[in-house]
């Protein structure tokens, strides 16, 4: 690591705000040297609990994260916040507008709010997101909270990199079909239906209401297939698995983790934001499911799954990145789509081509690996 | 490494400070920055200084731009750029100032570390250039 980054790393330790910027900078841009940076914060993780907030555009994120933050000082404790915003696909610009409506703790340094976009590079984001909640986590925040547009199965990856997820629903955003629909409540840890004081909130906290209740009698969380691949593992469980219709816990399904008592029923908070009303309501139930976590023993599970996401993420950028290079050797992209379209060759051939040394690479590595692995097994 | 993308953006900060409800500017250079491929942050209405300050460290801006139609400049601007000195961004933050700025008010913003201030009549394009030849390098 150059010099440069480990005063860089000593000042972000140390509480300094610019060296947290700059380092959040540095792994977004993915700028030289970001790697060492990221493995060497990992060290000093691990204290803060991470919640992420998602909802459709304008259901009241941003308000909701400044109230939770504002409540949070209160209690004494100091909070991260990153509002991600899209960005355009054409010209790569974005105006991250979250920060305006975050006005209760503007002048409170000890809330750090920081904004980020896409730039375009597909799942890059969760990445840096993730990245980006270490830097916090490190530097010393007690919560971070990850606000996002929760479309997209994008989005989805990045508030996944959050311990509990609270997922807006307003008032009046269609039947229940409409609800049953969106992939977005499959991730909710705690539903939040916020502007409550608007006509149709009552209607929609019962639709909400029934839709947790169909999943714990396993009417349509379990066997009947709507969950695609997922619902033959829901289908195993007993009945009192509550978390079936959110899907939360698809996690720990997989590990056998829950039982029927001890699974988690996403409950559903009535918040006016605007008016910081149910706020504490929502903290206590963002702290149960904390405790829940914990004693579930859910938390390392989820965490271990997240490792393992992240490892396979990174692993996939650097191979794309050495396969770019070799598509360079070859000529390049753009004359071997002109070879596909006179007609001379096919897409598969051209990647089985290109595969090819490497899957050779791979195989003698292999040969050579072979004895010494075979004794360690 | 040669597996590590660079995906560099540059970002700013287009802030309102002071008493001052008049933000078409600040929208119309919000929205060319943000056709021009760059981030933009924008602080909303009614800003104080300590404000814009905070927000320009966290998101660790390239590109400040202060727009002031309020005639506050010559106090608001010194107070903005304090702070940015307090915690050590005023050095490598590039300072816009936009609005209606009188001839004699304009080199006493130029030392306090202005880099260039648009009056009236300036194009989208010119900015835009502006920012892009002398948005810092770090």
């Amino acid at each position: 690591m150059s010099a440069a980054d480990d005063q860089l790393l000593e000042e972000l330790l140390a509480g300094k705000h610019r060296a947290l910027a700059r380092t959040i900078s540095k792994i977004e841009n993915r700028s030289p040297g970001y790697r060492d940076l990221v493995s060497k914060l990992y060290a000093h993780t691990g204290e803060a609990d991470v919640i992420g907030i998602t909802g459709s555009p304008g259901a009241g994120k941003s308000t909701l994260v400044d109230k939770l933050a504002e409540t949070y000082r209160e209690r004494g404790e100091t909070v991260g916040v990153i509002a991600i915003d899209p960005s355009s696909p054409f010209t790569g610009g974005a105006v991250l507008g979250d920060r305006i409506r975050m006005a209760s703790t503007v002048g409170d340094m000890d809330v750090f709010v920081r904004s980020m976009s896409a730039r375009g590079t597909l799942g890059g984001l969760s990445t840096a997101t993730a990245d980006a909640v270490k830097a916090m986590d490190a530097f010393g925040k007690d919560k971070i909270i990850i606000e996002t547009v929760g479309a997209g199965q994008n989005e989805i990856d990045i508030v996944r990199t959050a311990d509990t997820v609270g997922v807006l629903v307003p008032p009046g955003s269609g039947d229940s079909i409409q609800t049953l629909k969106a992939g977005i409540l499959e991730i909710a840890d705690v539903f939040v239906v916020n502007k409550a004081d608007r006509p149709g909130a009552d209607r929609t906290v019962k639709e909400l209401m029934e839709m947790i209740d169909l999943g714990e009698g396993g009417g349509f969380g379990g066997g009947s297939g709507h969950h695609g691949p997922d619902a033959t593992d829901h289908a195993t469980h007993d009945a009192g698995d509550a978390a079936d219709v959110g899907g939360s816990n698809a996690d720990s399904a997989d590990a056998d983790v829950s039982d029927g008592d001890a699974s988690w029923r996403p409950p559903i908070v009535e918040t006016v934001a605007t008016k910081g009303e149910g706020i504490d309501e929502l903290l206590s139930e963002f702290a149960t499911h904390q405790t829940y976590l914990e004693e579930s023993g859910e938390q390392a599970e989820n965490a271990r799954q997240r490792y393992a996401e992240e490892i396979r993420t990174l692993l996939r950028e650097d191979v794309n990145a050495l396969l770019e290079e070799r598509l360079q050797d070859a000529g390049g992209v753009e004359a071997l789509a002109d070879a596909v379209r006179t007609g001379d060759t096919d897409p598969y051939t051209i990647a089985d081509d290109l595969l090819e040394p490497v899957e050779e690479c791979l195989e003698g590595l292999k040969t050579e690996e072979t004895p010494e692995t075979s004794s360690q097994s | 490494m040669s597996s590590e993308q660079e995906a560099e953006s540059i970002r700013c900060l287009v802030s309102k400070v002071g008493l001052d409800g008049h933000d078409r500017g600040a929208h119309v250079i919000a929205r060319a920055f943000r056709d021009a491929g760059f981030e933009v942050i924008y602080s909303g209405l009614h800003k104080a200084p300590d404000e814009v300050v905070q927000a320009a460290v966290q998101e660790d801006v390239d590109v400040l731009g202060i727009s002031i139609l309020s005639g506050a400049h010559n106090t608001l601007v010194p107070k903005i750029m304090d702070g940015l000195e307090e915690y050590g961004a005023k050095d490598d933050t590039l300072v816009l100032v936009g609005g209606v700025i009188p001839d004699e008010d304009r080199p006493a913003l130029e030392d306090e570390g202005v880099a260039a201030i648009f009056g009236p009549g300036t194009s989208i394009e010119e900015t835009v250039d502006f920012v892009r030849e002398n948005a810092p390098q770090r």
